[in-house]
């Protein structure tokens, strides 16, 4: 007995906050592991679009007069505004810090919040986590590996961007690579505190994705309104943060606060929930479902699965139309009244011809975003098979085409839909020339399509390493079409987007052949992944 | 007598790995086949290829009188199949996915549906999420059981149902042998196959090394005999297929060849028997003797 009582005391001794953290280091130790090509890989791609920077710049923009010339056309241009943020400076830090700095944080925010509830919720969805948790493994723990993890990742891309930058000036490269960090960690701490409310990983990813497409939109629509970072709209934007910041151009320190205090608050909110809940469950119960079910197709079961992530992209595609098209009227306001902004946009084609532009590059913008549904729609599949839900689903009497066409017609009409959802969104916001708005989000759908296709190839050759290679593949295009024109690459690097093909309308001409080519390629690249998708073994 | 499944001489790699090497299995229609095999043996393996989702590197196999490769669609509508391990869609209920299950193969009978729900003790309420593994699989073997379907193919399905449910399990793949439906049944627990199966195939290392009824198997194999006897027993060693003799005084425990115990009862009752116990090898013997082969062999190949 007295030693029972001696054992359980000794145990109490122990402070609590330790006991709750027991076994952090081994869970890092272990995410660090699996996630040891992930990591390499976000960091390099990312420090490689940041340092690639000031020698393009330098290349385009070599002289001050020039320079200057840049400054000017932006403090005019609201639309180049809205996809970059406004300039603060006109030293090649200062550029570098406009053109790449947006970026480079939502970069780092992306790769954060996957780190995050890929070592939290997924894997307590997975049910790995509970045979962790019966380890000597505190109840925190998980939560702080996670969060340590993304750190780590953070701040071994800090070091890099700093190190690789300071050429440009050693303060200036310090605050860029803390406010990319920092970023980091503010959506970091976000997807910890998502990935305790909602029971699925996927959903706490997506929530966390679409904080960071508000964020974006939020910070593109106070761009575009004022020139110097100022409007609420973009004090409202993490995003806007990292660009207030000013890297290389008088840094304000004490923005770098205000990101601190955001991301340790919503560090301590995950901390508090995670204490709070059991394991593997949320604050959002389940509800019990129908005794019985009138699903009854391949199909049918399909729509059930993506309904709600294809509601959820619907809603983020029409408020972006909608933001979008609200900033479209004021984009070739003049700021200021000045005579040589006056030149320089009537160098540009006059103020229809900049509004056209404008209307160009958003929906180009939304096109390239669609993208990215239309690969997580398709890799349903991959999901499903590897998952082995697939499997008593194929041997029912459900042949593999009709078993993948379901999701396909989703994924590809999805597409179509949320670009027209998008498209109406503008149109009414902007509430004129409806017919051309709409066609500038449609002509987007074949490169969408180029895009799905490839991952619907990827699913039929090669359904284990598909995930990775059609990502990668979407990620590519993204950033081709995001900072590809300011890298100044070589056109045909450039031309390998499918993107980089269409027409820029409104504005410019009108040409259908890219877009049937496309369309063929779409539909070849589809026709051949499932040819081989019923030629091979399922994954199992 | 139709056979629902012949395979023959099929062979499957995965890379450099051989799971099946010249594997045979033969199903008459209207029994309940055990198929059984240690662990990594090629039994998933083979019921894969069975229902289309692997195709077979060399080898014939007919299900139902096709091919399930090319024909996986129309095999599929007369077949109903439970995994080992059943992963659930998390926000469908188990009653949506039972009803999908059955439409799928093309009808449910409702009234089954109920029965077995009930029989299972089953909530079909519950969200795939909530569910433990043994109330996965039984959503599974209800969707299964109440399909309108010729052959039933499970493998392990009971892993995770405790014993009142498998004792449900067993009343039900009984009463579907009864309605003439052909059960192949992948299963490590081994009473579980004694009782309910008409013939086994035990596979080691993908290929089948025995196949047959249980009584064919059990007359391969050896019988314990234990004897109190009136004298001391004479001749027992000399016998031809006896194993393991134990002699103490007028005791005598023995193994015998089955096809041997003739003589071996002639020598014993010589001596005069006070008591006999005789035991016929239990289906875990005859599967352990292969394991432990198994197990021989691969020492036998480490050595140089």
């Amino acid at each position: 007995m007295s030693s029972t009582s001696s054992a359980f005391s000794a145990f109490a001794v122990r402070p609590a906050a330790a006991r709750q953290l027991a076994g952090t280091g081994t869970l890092l130790r272990l995410a660090l592991r699996r996630d040891r090509l992930l990591i390499p890989v976000w960091i390099a791609v990312n420090a490689l679009m940041v340092l690639s920077m000031p020698g393009t710049l330098d290349s385009l923009y070599g002289t001050p007069a020039e320079r200057a010339d840049l400054v000017r056309q932006m403090e005019t241009n609201s639309s180049l505004r809205a996809m970059t943020g406004p300039v603060f400076g006109d030293s090649l830090g200062a550029l570098t810090a406009w053109r790449a700095g947006v970026y480079a944080a939502a970069l780092a925010a992306v790769m954060s919040l996957l780190i995050v509830v890929r070592h939290t919720r997924d894997e307590e969805e997975s049910g790995r986590q509970e045979l962790v948790a019966s380890g000597t493994v505190g109840r925190r723990a998980p939560l702080t590996a996670a969060l340590l993890t993304a750190a780590v990742a953070d701040a071994a891309l800090a070091l890099l961007l700093a190190a690789g930058l300071s050429g440009q000036g050693a303060t200036g490269a310090v605050a860029f690579a803390l406010g990319v960090a920092g970023t980091g960690m503010l959506f970091a701490t976000a997807a910890a505190v998502l990935a305790q409310l909602t029971e699925s990983a996927r959903l706490a990813r997506g929530l966390t994705a679409g904080l960071l497409g508000a964020a974006f939109v939020l910070r593109a629509a106070g761009d575009s309104a004022t020139a110097d970072g100022s409007s609420p709209l973009t004090w409202l934007s993490p995003l806007g943060w990292q660009e207030n910041l000013r890297p290389f151009a008088a840094e304000r320190w004490w923005v770098l606060l205000l990101i601190a205090g955001a991301a340790l608050l919503q560090g301590a909110v995950a901390y508090e929930l995670t204490g709070r809940r059991d394991l593997g469950m949320s604050f959002l119960p389940t509800r019990p479902g129908p005794a019985t079910g009138r699903l009854g197709t391949a199909g049918a079961l399909a729509w059930r699965l993506q309904r709600g992530g294809l509601l959820g992209w619907s809603i983020g595609f029409l408020l972006a139309g909608l933001v979008y098209g609200g900033m479209t009227e004021g984009a070739a306001d003049l700021v200021g009244d000045n005579e040589q902004a006056r030149r320089i946009i009537e160098r540009m084609g006059g103020q229809a011809q900049l509004t056209d532009a404008f209307v160009a590059s958003m929906t180009g913008m939304l096109g390239l975003v669609a993208a990215l549904y239309v690969v997580g729609a398709v890799l349903r599949l991959t999901g499903e098979e590897t998952s082995g839900r697939a499997e008593p689903v194929l041997a029912c009497a459900v042949g593999r085409l009709r078993w993948a066409a379901g999701h396909l017609v989703i994924a590809f009409g999805g597409a179509v839909w949320i670009l027209l959802l998008a498209g109406a969104g503008y149109a009414l916001a902007y509430g004129k020339d409806p017919g051309g708005v709409l066609g500038a989000c449609l002509v987007q759908v074949p490169a969408v399509w180029v895009i799905g296709g490839a991952a619907v190839l990827l699913h039929g050759l090669l359904p284990r390493a598909a995930v990775a290679a059609a990502w990668g593949a979407a990620g590519a295009v993204l950033l081709l079409g995001w900072v590809g024109p300011a890298l100044d690459l070589p056109r045909s690097v450039l031309d390998l987007s499918p993107f980089g093909h269409l027409p820029k309308v409104p504005g410019a001409e009108m040409s259908w052949g890219p877009l049937v080519v496309l369309c063929l390629i779409a539909a070849v690249l589809v026709a051949a992944g499932l040819a081989a998708l019923r030629r091979r073994d399922m994954t199992t | 007598m139709t056979k629902a499944i012949t395979v023959s001489g099929l062979h499957k790699s995965f890379g450099r790995t051989r799971a099946l090497e010249g594997l045979d299995l033969d199903v008459e229609s209207g029994e309940v086949h055990g198929f059984l095999g240690p662990n990594g043996s090629g039994k998933s393996t083979t019921i894969r290829v069975l229902l289309g989702l692997l195709r077979a590197d060399s080898g014939a196999v007919q299900v139902l009188g096709r091919d399930p490769w090319t024909d996986a669609v129309e095999i599929h509508r007369r077949i109903a199949y439970v995994p080992g391990d059943v992963t659930l869609w998390r926000n469908l209920s188990g009653g949506e996915v039972i009803d999908l299950y059955g439409r799928l193969r093309g009808g449910l009978d409702a009234r089954r549906r109920a029965e077995l729900i009930d029989r299972f003790e089953l909530d079909p309420t519950k969200k795939g999420r909530t569910y433990s593994k043994g109330n996965r699989q039984k959503v599974a073997l209800v969707a299964a059981f109440a399909s309108d379907v010729d052959l039933l193919i499970l493998d392990e399905p009971t892993s995770g149902l405790d014993p009142l449910m498998e004792e449900v399990f067993q009343s039900c793949v009984a009463e579907e042998r009864d309605r003439g439906r052909t059960v192949l049944l992948s299963s490590h627990i081994l009473s579980e196959v004694e009782e309910l199966c008409d013939r086994v195939s035990i596979i080691r290392k993908g290929r089948t090394v025995e196949s047959g009824s249980l009584a064919d198997l059990r007359h391969l194999t050896r019988t314990s005999v234990s004897a109190e006897l009136a004298g001391p027993p004479d001749g027992l060693a000399a016998l031809p297929g006896v194993h393991d003799l134990e002699v103490r005084g007028n005791r005598v425990r023995l193994q015998v060849d089955t096809d041997r115990l003739d003589a071996v009862l002639r020598s014993l009752t010589d001596s005069g028997v006070r008591s006999l116990t005789s035991t016929p090898p239990t289906l875990e013997e005859l599967f352990l003797r292969h394991y432990q082969k198994d197990a021989t062999a691969s020492a036998g190949a480490v050595a140089p």
